[in-house]
Formats: C-alpha cells, structure tokens, sequence
C-alpha cells in the first residue's frame, strides 16, 4: 500500500515537476510541457465535478442527520441540482444557426436559456452583493480597529488618508491652491498619492514579492525533491 | 448589540424590523403606481424559422449532403403552406430592449415589443436577494439564511456545467470520441484526418486520472486521488518556481538596480530643472534604499540589532506605508461595489434614475414622475 | 459624547455608509453630473499602449482581452472592460476573448452586447471580434497558451473549429499577439500573465485591477506592465481619455467625410467646444444641414451612460472616503480620550 499510497504519487510529482522545468528550457522539451498543461487543465475541470460531489456529500449528510438548519441544506441541494440539469441539459438554450438540429450545439451560457436565467437573477446578484457587504465591514473595522498607537500606525494612517483623499475629488480640493506648475506641485494630495504609490509602495511591495518568490522556490524545490509531502496527507 | 440570530429579538428590533420592511414595500407600492411603474423588461421576439436543403456536389451528381437554410417568417410560412412541417425547426429568441423602445412603440399605436414575464419575475427575484442579503447588516436572519444557501448551490452547480461544456467537452470528448461529438454535442468542430487522432490515445491519461480523482468521494478510494494530486502539485511547482524566480526575483531585482541620477522633466526654467532633477533622483533614491532596508527586516536569522537593527527599522516603515496604501486602496475598491448594488437598485429595479438612458425621460430631475 | 461614541452600535456606522453611497448616487442620476477627472500617468500609459498596439507591424493589431473576473467585482471592472472594447473597436483592432475564470464568459458578452453590438454593429464576429470562453486550469493555460493555443483553445465560445475562424488565421500562440490586455479581479489574473506571458515571451500586457490588487502590481509597471488601471479611479480615468479619444475621432472622420483637409480636420477635432461655431463659418459652407447636425451632435452630444459608469461611481467614493476619514478621526479621539483617563484602548 505504501507504493501506491506514497513511492508512486511522488514519484509522479517529480517527473511533473521536472518536465515542466525542462519545458522552459529546452525548445525541444517544449511539447512535454504543453501536454502536461493540458493534462492538468482538464483535471481542473474534473476538480470543479469533484467539488460538487463533495458539496453534494456533505449536504446529504446534514439533512440526513437532522442536524441543525438542515433545511437550508434542502434549498442548497435543489439549487444546486436544479442548475446542474438545466445546465448539462441545456434547457431553453438556442440551437447553433448553422446546426439548428443538434440540441446540444448552442452556446452553453448564452441569454436567454435557463441556465442563463440563473446565472442573471440569481448567481449574479448574490455574488454581487455578499461583496458589496464588505465595505461596511471595512468602515466599522476602521472606526474600530485603527488607533495610533505609536509612529508606524501613524505612517499607516496618514498614508491611508493620502490615499483615500487623493484619489478622489476631495484631494484635488484640498490641495487645489497649490499651482500645478510649481515646485509645490508634488504636495497637491493626488499627486502626492501617485508619489507615495510609485515609490514607497512600490519599494515595501518588491521586497514582499521577492521574499514570497524565494518561498516559492525553496518550497517547489523540497516538493520536487520529495523532502515536503505534506500534500499526500497525513502518515509520513 | 449583537445581530446574532441565536438571541430572541428584542422588542425594539422586532418594531425596527417591521417598520423597515414596511417602508420598503409602501417605497415599492407607491413608485410602482406613479408614472410608468418600475421593475420591467421587455423583448422582442425573433423567429428563427428553418428547412432542410439537400445540395449536390458539381463535381459527383451522387454526392449530397445536407444544411439547414434559414427562412423569413413569410418564406416559412409559404413553405409549410406547401410542404407541411417535416424537414423544418423553429423557434423564438428574445432580445431584450430598452423599455423606451416599448414606450415608443405603444405611442405609436403598437408592435412586437412585449413584457417578459420570466425576466421581470427574474429582476424582482435578484432585487429580493440583494435586500435578504443586505438584511444581515441589521441581524442574521431567515431571508438571509436562504439566500445564502441559494448562492452556494447555484455557484457549485454553475461551475460543474462549465467545467464540463467549456473544458472536458472540447479538450477530452472531442479527442477521444470526435464522432459522437460531432453528431450530438459539438457539431461546428471539424473532424480529423480518418476519423480519429491516435495521438490523441494520450488523453486517456487525463481521463483515468479525472476519475481517480472524483474517487475522493468514496471513503474506501481516497487512496486514489493521490495519484491526479501528486500530478497537479509537481506541475504547478515546476511552473511557478521557473516563472516566481524568472519574474519577481530576477526582473524585480533588476528594476531595482537603477540609476540614482535621473534628469528632471520640467525644463520651464533653470530652477524648475534642477529641482524636478532632485525630486526624481530622490525618487530612485528613496526606492533603492527602500527595497534593500524592507529585504534586512525580512532576514529573522539574524539579530534586529545595531545597523541591521536600524536598517530593519526603517524597513517597517516602509512596510507601513505599503500596508496604509493598500488599505486605501481596498476601501476604494469595496465601495465601488456597494455603488453598483445600490445603482441595480435604483436604476433597473425601482427606476428612480436612468444614467443608461433606457427609459428617456423628460429631464433628469423630474424623471421619476414620468 | 465620548461615551456615547464608545458604546456605538456599529449598524449606525452601516446606515451612515449606506447613506454616503446611495445619497450621491441619487443624486448623480438624477442630475447626470459627475466629478470632473485628471488622468494619471498610469491611466495614460495604459491607453497609448493600447493605441500604439500593431503600429511597429504596419497592419491591424491582433489584441488579446482577458476578462478575468465575475460579477462580484463588476461594479470595479465592468467600466474598464467597456472602455477597453471602446476604444480598441474605434482603433480598429482585432478582439480576441478569453477567460480564465467561469462566469467570465459572461462578461465577455456584457461587453460584446454592451459596446459592440450597440455601437459598432459593422463589426464582423470572426473577422473583427471573435469569443474563445473559459478554460478551467488558471496559469497552466497561460502556459499552454504561450506554446500553442490552438490545442487549448479548439472551438470559439458557440463550438467552432478555429480553423473555419477567419481571423485565427496565423494565430497559434501568445507571441502571435501584439498586445494582451487583461481585467482581472484575483486569482487567475494580472500576476499570472506578468508571470507566464508577458515576462517570459515579452509581450506588452496591460492591466486592470480590483483595488485589493493595485497596490501589489506596483513593482510590476512599467516593463513588465505597460499600463495599469487601479479601482474605480483607474476606470473613471480611463473612461475620461477614451471618451475623449472617441469624440476626436469620430469628429476627425466626420470631418473628413465632409471634405476638409485632413491637415485641418485633425487640429478642430482637438477642439470640440469651437465646432458649432465652425459650422457657421464660410469653411463649413459647403456642407448640408444633415451633416452639420450630425457634427455638432459628435462634438456637443452627451456621452453614452455605459462609457460613464466609472466617473458616476467616484461621486459615492468621495463621501464614502470621506466618512472613513472621519470614522478612523473619531476612532482615535475615543482612544486617546480613554488612554488619557487610564482606561483600556
């Protein structure tokens, strides 16, 4: 079991991993490379089929276990079946023009199909504003949370109000006295909000971004090298 | 406090609850009977109207094959007059339109504009969704619960079929069964050379390995997602670690390496020269020493002490100024989505403003009137 | 006061958000006006990118346009898109969409819909624009993309074969692209591209983003990204140039159309406040009724609402900005006040 549970899965991982690498390499490898992708593109898809199975799973598990709010658990199942057919099926969806009688020819999210019809009047607006919540999640968070307690909050909250001054009308406002043509021009609020971004942002953002990409790379290569299997789960 | 829905309600929150509940349907009653209501959509009908044509080769008179030809509604018509209704396929598509269009079209003593029952139905559902959902700022509740559970299973549900159709139809069923595609699923593809590819046998590798993966579900075959998994891990490490060191290590480091004497832009005068000189140096300036001051704070194996210690120190600053800048920046961004909602509301829910001109009122200001 | 700021229920911070926002909103729609914008370099570069794309080849460009977000992030991106297509429709470029999200595709015909079909109904779908859809995979997409498309990509969105497309004729790969343009609300999205496209094969990119994401893209402007476009103000400013760019244009070709030298045409198109004047001079004499209304229509005539969604949407920021401003204020007023009596923060 510990070859096909652990030796074979890593073994795996290092020639998918090598051949990737040699891909970016070698014109000659290059082709490994792009079954490779397509390979793992299609089990991407196959993860969203495994992603519903899952949701199906659990769900079944809370209604059959009675266990609190197991009725939401219902309409999450009937909305999710329900989309899942209308949209396999492609119910009320139109034919190609070109291919009018082959049911399944049309275009899968075109308007005007049920699928369609979900993705507009319900998919969208609930995604759209469970998002939309967050700003007053982030103005209560502001009211709350941001205290300047010592110099560096200081520099986060006055940098936070250059921002959020400058880059809107109120900024140009403010510092609107201030000639554009000066040599106090780089102090109107909206042009100090782009210096303050080019610059100090800019610094602070690439030194986090080659510390992260060092990650990656040292994490990648104890992958490819079998020293990190945490993936493979737990029993190693 | 708390809006937590294991607490009773408050008698308090119970009159709030009601009292919200009943402005917003006094809100709806009374825009819907003042000019020309809200909450519509209107389409206009297509016909779509199709016969069979069976053409023969110039070149070999036993050669057919057969296309379906489209037709006006008067041709089909004349055509099922005559022939009947083999050999032919219809239907209706509906273009949704503005609903001015409607109003021109009812001035002008009528047309084939007509009220959409299942979209309008549909617009109210997403304007009730928007409020459930917003109703969770006051406190967790049923209309809130459901909507929730109406998301989850619509968004598991809409990503399945497009992972199906848009990736495992395309990418693998026309590959390895290009015939039955062609007939039943993806007739507009073009089929290969002798029917079928037998390089394309490799992608039976895909196959076997998406069903591993599914097997995941089965408490007996979780075993055999290891092997798609393991697969999935080693090429997004091989890819990312070629592509983070190639992009964010090496290009970053050399966008660093700059010079620190930039000549100033403004040449308006001799003084506005040096000084735009001095800014844009010290730009370069402040950036190279930012970067390397942020990447000795990130070094935790050696001691925050002495230079180092300083050097960290201004490091953090800049850390903070990056974390201030994206918290602005965040702020920004979620409020422009609060923006839209509240726009969905008034504009195309309660008609109370028409940025999009859909509905063309007289003028602006009094454009609810009408 | 102190008191009652410290024991704040927060759903009055809620309703004062919710007022900040839909006050001006109403107010915006009612009277149609909005905040005069001044573009950033930013905003400027990522328009001449877009502009410029084809003009080293001396042909059409072949654009490549990922929409890479869903309807969450569309109040932030769905300007940018528009004015994208705009402005790319009015150059004369040759579309191609994708997606690396699933309801992308959907935006794809918003903007499709929206911006094509609406105002450039001329415009041939397979020779002008043509929708790719969605491919589940993120990045390894990009990668397969960049070695060869067309084994990813195998049918446009309605299920064709690419090869009865007529203008994926001589594209098989990311390098067969002059630009890629790309919008993008996360995961799959800009980082993805600078890391596999437009770093590794040198490809111009340019980008807009969510507001979460601007600040972390930074580093990447200006080589490995062109342009970038950051929240609603990087719409807004977008929206403003390309508006502009639009209303020369299309003044320049009525001008044209019209006889007057090009030589002329171009420096009055710059100036569209002096063209109801002009068509009272002796220049303009030349030309017929219908013409001159259709110009001062072109040069006076209000902006389309979908190509000001953006400028419409920084009225709510400012106020919204302005109450953060005054919470975070407040905040600290309570802190210090209570550090000053010795109690805890």
């Amino acid at each position: 079991m510990q070859i096909l549970t652990r030796s074979i899965p890593l073994f795996i991982t290092t020639v998918a991993g090598i051949v990737m690498i040699l891909s970016a390499f070698f014109p000659y490898t290059s082709d490994w490379g792009k079954f490779a992708g397509q390979f793992f593109n299609i089990l991407a898809a196959f993860a969203f089929v495994l992603g519903g199975g899952n949701l199906l799973k659990l769900h079944l598990k809370k209604i059959s276990d009675q266990r609190p709010g197991w009725a939401y658990s219902g309409v999450v199942l009937v909305c999710f079946i329900v989309t899942l057919f209308v949209g396999l099926m492609k119910i009320g969806a139109y034919p190609n023009p070109t291919y009018p009688s082959v049911h399944f020819g049309g275009e899968t999210q075109g308007s005007g199909s049920m699928f369609w019809w979900f993705y507009e009047y319900a998919f969208k607006p609930l995604t759209s504003t469970m998002f939309a919540m967050l700003a007053f999640y982030v103005a209560s968070a502001a009211f709350r949370a941001f205290r300047a307690k010592n110099f560096e909050a200081i520099l986060l909250l006055g940098t936070a109000f250059i921002v959020l001054l400058g880059r809107t009308f109120a900024g140009v406002l403010a510092t609107g006295w201030i000639p554009p043509d000066s040599a106090f021009s780089g102090l109107r609020l909206e042009n100090l909000s782009v210096y303050v971004m080019q610059v100090f942002n800019t610094a602070g953002t690439r030194a986090i971004m080659i510390g992260i990409a060092l990650g990656i790379a040292s994490t990648s290569m104890k992958i490819l090298l079998g020293i990190d299997r945490s993936f493979l789960g737990s029993g190693d | 406090m708390s809006s937590s829905a294991s607490e009773p309600m408050t008698s308090a929150q119970r009159a709030i609850w009601a009292i919200v509940c009943l402005a917003i349907v006094l809100i709806v009653v009374a825009r819907s009977f003042v000019g020309h209501g809200m909450g519509r959509v209107y389409v206009e009908p297509k016909p779509m109207d199709f016969v069979a044509e069976v053409t023969t080769s110039p070149e070999n008179a036993s050669e057919t094959s057969s296309s379906w030809k489209q037709l006006s509604t008067v041709e089909f018509d004349a055509y099922v007059s005559a022939n009947g209704y083999e050999d032919t396929i219809s239907w209706v598509e509906y273009d949704e339109v503005p609903p001015r269009a409607y109003f021109a079209q009812e001035a002008a003593g009528g047309g084939s504009i007509i009220l959409s029952w299942p979209r309008t139905i549909g617009l109210w559902l997403a304007a009730f969704f928007t409020l459930a959902i917003f109703s969770f700022l006051y406190r967790d509740n049923p209309f809130y619960k459901f909507a929730e559970s109406v998301v989850v299973g619509v968004s598991a549900g809409y990503w399945m079929v497009v992972g199906f159709w848009d990736t495992i139809v395309p990418n693998l069923l026309q590959r390895l069964a290009p015939a039955f595609s062609k007939d039943y699923l993806t007739p507009g593809m073009e089929l290969p050379p002798g029917g079928f590819d037998t390089t394309n046998l490799v992608f039976l590798i895909p196959l076997v390995l998406g069903f591993m993966l599914i097997g995941r579900l089965l408490p007996k075959c979780g075993w055999l997602s290891l092997w798609p998994l393991a697969f999935i891990v080693g090429t997004m490490a091989g890819l990312r670690m070629v592509g983070y060191i190639e992009s964010d290590i090496l290009s970053q480091t050399k966008e660093t390496v700059i010079p620190l004497y930039v000549q100033g832009e403004n040449t308006s005068s001799t003084f506005m020269m040096i000084w735009s000189t001095i800014w844009a140096s010290l730009a370069q300036v402040l950036l190279v020493i930012g970067v390397l001051a942020c990447l000795v704070y990130f070094f935790f194996s050696v001691e925050h002490k002495g230079a180092v210690g300083k050097t960290a120190r201004v490091g953090i600053w800049y850390l903070m100024i990056t974390f201030g800048a994206a918290f602005g920046f965040t702020v920004m961004g979620r409020i422009a989505l609060l923006a839209a909602r509240v726009e969905f509301l008034f504009d195309d829910w309660m008609w109370l403003i028409d940025p999009m001109q859909q509905r063309e009122f007289v003028t602006a200001s009094v454009g609810l009137l009408f | 006061m102190i008191k009652l700021l410290e024991n704040l229920d927060r759903r009055w911070i809620f309703l004062a958000m919710a007022l900040c926002v839909s006050v001006p909103i109403l107010v915006i729609g009612l009277t149609g006006v909005t905040f005069p914008e001044t573009p950033t370099p930013l905003a400027e570069a990522f328009f001449a990118e877009v502009d410029r794309a084809g003009e080293a080849k001396g042909r059409r460009a072949n654009v490549l346009i990922a929409l890479d977000y869903d309807p969450a992030s569309a109040g932030e991106l769905s300007p940018m898109s528009a004015s994208l297509v705009n402005q790319c429709s009015q150059r004369g470029h040759r579309m191609y969409f994708i997606s690396l999200w699933p309801v992308g595709p959907q935006m794809i015909d918003d903007s499709i819909e929206k911006v094509i079909k609406r105002y450039y109904p001329h415009l041939v779908y397979g020779e002008d624009y043509v929708n790719l859809g969605f491919k589940a995979g993120n990045e390894q997409v990009i990668k397969v993309m960049g070695i060869d498309l067309t084994t990813e990509f195998r049918t446009d969105v309605e299920g064709t074969t690419l090869s009865k497309i007529p203008m994926m004729e001589g594209i098989t790969s990311l390098e067969d692209f002059d630009l890629i343009a790309e919008i993008s609300a996360g995961y799959p999205g800009s980082k993805e591209w600078v890391l596999y496209a437009a770093t590794q094969y040198d490809i111009p990119l340019v980008s807009g983003m969510t507001g979460v994401q601007a600040p972390q893209n930074y580093p990447y402007y200006p080589t490995q990204l062109k342009g970038l476009l950051g929240a609603i103000k990087g719409a807004a400013e977008y929206e403003f140039i390309v508006n502009e760019y639009i209303r020369r244009s299309r003044l320049e070709e009525l001008l044209v159309a019209s006889g007057l030298d090009p030589a002329v045409a171009g420096p009055l198109a710059d100036e569209p406040a002096q063209i109801p004047a002009w068509t009272t001079s002796a220049a303009a004499a030349s030309m017929t009724p219908e013409a001159k209304a259709d110009l001062i229509d072109a040069a006076t005539g209000a902006t389309p609402g979908e190509f000001l969604e953006g400028q419409r949407r920084m009225g709510p920021q400012l106020f919204a900005h302005l109450l953060m401003v005054l919470l975070i204020i407040l905040g600290n007023v309570i802190f210090f006040a209570q550090r000053r009596r010795g109690g805890s923060a």
